[in-house]
């Protein structure tokens, strides 16, 4: 029996790795997902059970250990319930910092284990996992500044950012290297981790607010890459399997959100993209702009057959999706055909507007990806546009000169009529003029989001005897 | 020296394995639940906490590394507790409207 419990650990690792995969695979679906974080639950479960009970781990240490897991547990726990679901992104952004900051301490910690730091494959790893891990931390956590709103949104630049940045990674480079190859001097290590600590605040500086889907996502992969590292110095698979698992979601997801905006990785990490603004909407186009109000918004969609909204950051800014949901109960309940769609980067992360309808309680099935629901805007006789801008400039089809030409866009301009809900004219995150909104099939409503899609909703309420 | 190269390569092989897999994995993931999806690998990234424990339980650790391994427990736990909470809490609110009926 004492030997079953000396090798526990291997066999609660084993059923922990696989868990980890059947959750990332059960997340595939809405009607398993919630199997999936169950199944992530138990084998995270067995991993700190198993872990604590191995022989390695002295019982002297138990205590500090459960009250370390305490703590973390008691602050975690109060900041998933009390965390307003608008918050999610940032909130994503700060626990990725937890993660990343966690393995950071570990690799230092080995690294001062012995009077001797590691050697061979071993600080080759470490070296990958303390850079990647503080790097994280701090980028984390400027991503989490700039999206609460902490630290100005857009990209901050100055003359020869670029060299300054390549000069510290340069060092970097150079002080990570060092301990692989010689002995190196104590100075060596702490100069290492206060690089790549300030690398990571430098490196999220020029990237302004609508890249944070892509930059977010590659946080996760980063923090994954760290705890995979982490697994080479321990010798450990389970630390292995779950960090390459993490890193390759992460990666994927920031290639995804990368091709949603025809954009490759080094633009949106080195291109500051406000940088564009100068060239494009110097056409000067003095095309009016047709203004309409709630009142004609809602004759007009009482009138239709189909209607598609796409929500954009502006409506999560204005928490406007309760009354958005009102607004399509409404137009349901009289018969008319009522859909949403969702540009992959619409928000301020991957997926962020499916969680914001999904809890104002809008059916999932209503919610649907760009290439499924752009055939359909043709025999659509209202699409309404809720605070997205760049993601429905057609100007990304057809204009060589603007920033966004070649970003697969929502053929919102397809459809019949066109309703633009915007707080003034104007230009979007990328600073470009939009010609939709000059279209003659276009209404603007000047308004904030939440406020007009309130008004609109009683003007149906009044407008409409006819019983359902 | 023959065995240890045989162990690195056995952690290389798992690994590329496990990259590969989670590929095939993610992709597959309905962009509907992108959100969820970070929120739950951002808590399998603190998979570390395993590495935290076994730094500071080691018997005669020195305090330096202790207090590193303590922390990196607490920011680990952190992470997974409120990782997976959140994880749950957005997914029960993606609700299919059975009555009613989608587009297909």
């Amino acid at each position: 029996m004492g030997g079953f419990m000396q090798s526990f650990w291997m066999y609660a690792y084993f059923v922990a790795a696989f868990a980890t995969v059947f959750s990332i695979k059960w997340l595939s679906h809405p009607s398993t997902a919630r199997r999936g974080v169950i199944a992530g639950e138990i084998g995270f479960t067995l991993a700190i059970i198993g872990t604590f009970l191995r022989v390695e781990v002295s019982p002297s240490h138990y205590v500090s250990i459960l009250i370390a897991i305490a703590i973390g547990a008691m602050i975690g726990a109060p900041m998933a319930k009390l965390m307003p679901m608008t918050s999610v992104p940032q909130f994503t952004a700060l626990s990725h910092a937890f993660g990343a900051l966690a393995a950071a301490l570990v690799g230092t910690a080995e690294y001062y284990l012995t009077d001797a730091p590691p050697h061979g494959f071993t600080i080759v790893a470490l070296i990958v996992e303390v850079l990647l891990g503080f790097l994280t931390f701090t980028a984390s956590l400027m991503a989490f500044g700039k999206l609460q709103g902490l630290v100005p949104s857009p990209p901050i630049t100055y003359k020869g950012q670029n060299f300054v940045n390549l000069t510290f990674l340069a060092c970097g480079v150079v002080l990570g290297i060092w301990p692989m190859i010689a002995t190196a001097p104590i100075w060596v290590f702490p100069a290492f981790t206060v690089i790549a600590l300030i690398f990571g605040v430098m490196f999220i500086l020029p990237i302004g607010g609508g890249d944070m889907p892509t930059v977010i996502a590659l946080l996760n992969s980063f923090a994954g890459a760290s705890a995979c590292a982490m697994g080479f110095t321990l010798g450990n698979h389970l630390l292995i399997i779950a960090g390459a698992l993490n890193a390759a979601s992460g990666f994927i997801l920031s290639v995804i959100m990368c091709k949603a905006m025809n954009r490759s990785f080094a633009n949106v990490l080195f291109g500051a993209f406000g940088q564009a603004k100068e060239k494009s909407g110097v056409k000067g186009e003095a095309k009016p702009v047709h203004s309409a109000s709630a009142e004609d918004a809602a004759m007009m969609m009482l009138n239709s057959q189909k209607v598609i909204i796409v929500p954009g950051y502006g409506m999560a800014v204005a928490q406007a999706q309760h009354k958005v949901r009102e607004l399509a109960d409404q137009l349901i309940k009289r018969g008319i055909d009522v859909q949403f769609a969702i540009h992959p980067v619409a928000g301020r992360m991957p997926g962020h507007m499916n969680v914001l309808l999904a809890e104002a309680d809008i059916s999932y099935d209503r919610l649907h990806e760009m290439e499924d629901i752009n055939p359909d805007f043709a025999e659509t006789d209202v699409a309404l546009v809720i605070g997205a801008n760049d993601v429905v400039n057609p100007a990304a089809r057809h204009d060589k000169t603007s920033p966004i030409y070649g970003m697969p866009i929502l053929d919102v301009d397809k459809a019949k009529h066109v309703m633009v809900i915007k707080r003034s004219m104007n230009t979007g995150f990328a600073g470009i003029e939009n010609e939709l909104y000059h279209d003659d099939k276009t209404l603007m409503l000047f308004g904030d989001a939440k406020g007009m899609v309130a008004d609109i909703v009683k003007e149906i309420g009044a407008q409409s005897p006819m019983s359902s | 020296m023959t065995h240890n190269i045989e162990i690195a390569f056995l952690s290389v092989y798992i690994f590329l394995l496990a990259v590969i897999l989670g590929l095939e994995l993610v992709r597959r993931v309905s962009p509907l639940l992108h959100t969820p999806l970070m929120s739950l690998t951002n808590a399998i990234s603190a998979i570390s906490v395993v590495g935290g424990i076994l730094i500071a339980g080691e018997k005669d650790v020195r305090t330096l590394p202790q207090i590193l391994g303590l922390v990196a427990v607490t920011a680990a736990m952190l992470n997974i507790v409120a990782g997976f909470m959140i994880t749950d809490r957005m997914l029960k609110m993606f609700r299919r409207d059975t009555s009613k009926g989608g587009k297909r």
